[in-house]
């Protein structure tokens, strides 16, 4: 009898890479002091599913970017800062290009800050600290991101401000969209108490996987990216079509993905550069939606109509 | 000097009888008399500042330019729109699209600047839907025929430079190229893939310039229709020079009449955000597209 191989055919479209423009590295793996409720790839103090990049990997990779054309770089984690290694490695980055590091600030001492606002004042290139803050009160934020974090994550937004930094405020929209206005204002005035009087804020949509889709939901199976979405459809607006994300083992689509194999796109950036993303992922389905929501501003990518 | 004769590019067929080139393509730019060019204003963001475009176009001819090319955006901000584009048209000089001209153009529903953040929408909001109703459908047409690239060439010989004029980057009109975000390695890269040792745009409003490996640069032209947001009223445009076969890229600021423009902005009932802005030289609105460096070393 005919044996019948049975394969699994993924169909799902696939993009290639237009430009390097962004370089993410993830360079505190899944390590992180916090246990986030939302948090998309579950990271934690005793996830150690991916390692810390060392400044020699970093270093390797910054190396090669500068061929590539790379024109921003991003740090995320896990906690960035837990790395021991994190000031270093800007310190390298800011060599050739602008860093921004996605942070809870809650290890920002003011003797980092004033090391990280030393950096930035000896750099040609801007240096940007993303602090995540999910909520306007205690009560709202610790909710999410575990009881003391809102005290700690103030307190060093408040040493940044100090230190002449303008963090961008981000925050998962944990509520309707039409609150949003409100909720902003809310933010401007717990902002404005600890002396940052023009903040930067950023309000991001939830990305319904890893420990968000236990807290609220996951996606259903018809929130998914099919060919026929991407007619007409303006791909650079797709992270994966202009970023690579860097991690201690192999390169991937993009940051939402870790947790993705098939978003491991190769070894080395030149391989993974070289390799089309595909859009399997539900997750891929929130950066349709929403445009890069990963990158500093939107205009940090995207294309003129 | 009597405007600036319109060379369309070989990708622009039947754009040879002295009219514009279509829309997209790449115009090409030469002196008025056949001589090399070692002289060239480029003027950013007029953001219908009309009264600091004529004096910059002015300036710059008695400082002996020999081309004066906009780098589009002739629109925003400022009040009656048709007056500027009236100059550029009476002095006969040539404009790159930028991404307003292409959106009052088209009719788009916005700017194309990509703010996200509502204070910063709203603003935008009511810059465009006056602009784009003051403009007139001539004007409109027009702009439907700006090119996206004008290149031109400065010196002669070995030592010629090859010079892309556009609006945000060579890629895409509407790419923010700030001083403290875009790596020389990044715009070395962007030189090679234009062909061109000379990059010059504008886009973000603040003047600035790089020099890039052997002889190449990137020159942002800064902006007439708003200060750099560095509290002075002044605003700037930039003058290419080529001196032994090197180019000296000079910024020049401009002072016009700003109560005067404050008076027409108020009778064309704009907000007074945008009338403190060229009074106090602060920007007060579109600051969420600033780099963390940039917003710092301002006001607001």
């Amino acid at each position: 009898m005919a044996r019948v191989e049975l394969a699994v055919v993924d169909d799902s479209p696939a993009v290639e890479l237009e430009a390097l423009d962004q370089l993410w590295f993830q360079v505190a793996g899944t390590v992180c002091n916090l246990r986030c409720k939302h948090c998309f790839i579950s990271c934690a103090p005793d996830n150690h599913s991916f390692w810390f990049m060392t400044r020699e990997q970093v270093a390797e990779a910054l190396s090669q970017s500068t061929e590539l054309g790379v024109k921003e770089y991003y740090f995320t984690g896990g906690e960035p800062f837990m790395n021991n290694e994190m000031e270093a490695i800007l310190a390298d980055t800011l060599e050739v290009g602008p860093a921004t590091v996605l942070t809870n600030a809650t290890l920002m001492p003011p003797r980092r800050a004033r090391r990280l606002a030393r950096l930035r004042d000896a750099s040609l290139y801007t240096l940007e600290l993303r602090v995540s803050l999910d909520g306007i009160t205690r009560e709202m934020n610790d909710a999410i991101r575990g009881e003391g974090a809102f005290d700690r994550c103030v307190q060093g937004v408040e040493t940044l401000v100090d230190e002449g930094f303008l963090p961008i405020i981000t925050c998962m929209r944990s509520w309707p969209e039409h609150e949003t206005e409100s909720y902003l204002e809310g933010f401007r005035d717990l902002l404005a108490q600890v002396g940052y009087h023009r903040p930067r804020i950023k309000i991001l949509p939830p990305l319904l996987m890893g420990e968000e889709a236990k807290r609220t939901r996951g996606y259903d199976e018809t929130e998914r990216v099919t060919h026929e979405m991407l007619h007409g459809f303006d791909l650079s607006q797709l992270l994966c079509t202009r970023a690579r994300l860097v991690t201690a083992r192999g390169v991937y689509a993009c940051p939402i993905l870790l947790e993705s194999p098939s978003a491991r796109l190769g070894d080395t950036l030149g391989e993974a550069a070289r390799r089309p993303a595909r859009l399997r992922e539900s997750a891929c389905y929130t950066c349709y939606l929403s445009g890069a929501i990963c990158s500093n501003t939107p205009s940090s990518a995207g294309a003129d109509r | 000097m009597s405007g600036i004769p319109f060379v369309p590019g070989e990708d622009e067929p039947g754009a040879g009888n002295g009219t514009a080139p279509r829309s997209g393509g790449e115009a090409l730019l030469s002196s008025n008399d056949g001589e090399p060019l070692t002289r060239v204003a480029a003027l950013g963001g007029i953001y219908s500042n009309h009264r600091a475009l004529q004096v910059a176009i002015d300036d710059a001819r008695a400082r002996g330019a020999q081309a004066i090319v906009s780098l589009g955006d002739l629109g925003a901000f400022g009040p009656s729109p048709d007056k500027s584009a009236a100059i550029l048209k009476k002095e006969g000089i040539p404009v790159v699209r930028g991404n307003y001209d292409d959106s009052i153009a088209r009719g788009l529903e916005d700017c194309q600047c990509g703010y996200t953040d509502p204070r910063d929408n709203h603003y935008a909001r009511i810059s465009y839907e006056y602009t784009l109703a003051n403009t007139s459908r001539e004007h409109r047409q027009w702009m439907s025929g700006f090119p996206r690239h004008i290149r031109f060439r400065m010196g002669t010989g070995p030592d010629a430079l090859e010079v892309l004029a556009f609006h945000g980057s060579p890629r895409r009109m509407n790419e923010f190229l700030w001083e403290t975000t875009t790596p020389t390695h990044f715009l070395q890269a962007m030189a090679h893939d234009a062909g061109a040792d000379v990059l010059l745009g504008t886009h973000t409003g603040i003047h600035w310039s790089r020099r890039l490996d052997g002889k190449r640069w990137y020159v942002n032209a800064g902006a007439l229709g708003r200060p750099a947001n560095d509290g002075r009223r002044e605003v700037w445009y930039a003058l290419l020079e080529l001196e032994q076969g090197e180019l000296q890229p000079h910024f020049v600021p401009v002072s016009y009449d700003v109560e005067t423009l404050a008076d027409e902005m108020l009778d064309e009932g704009l907000p007074d955000e945008f009338i403190e802005t060229i009074r106090t030289g602060w920007w007060t609105t579109c600051l969420e597209v600033l780099p963390g460096k940039e917003r710092a070393r301002g006001r607001w």
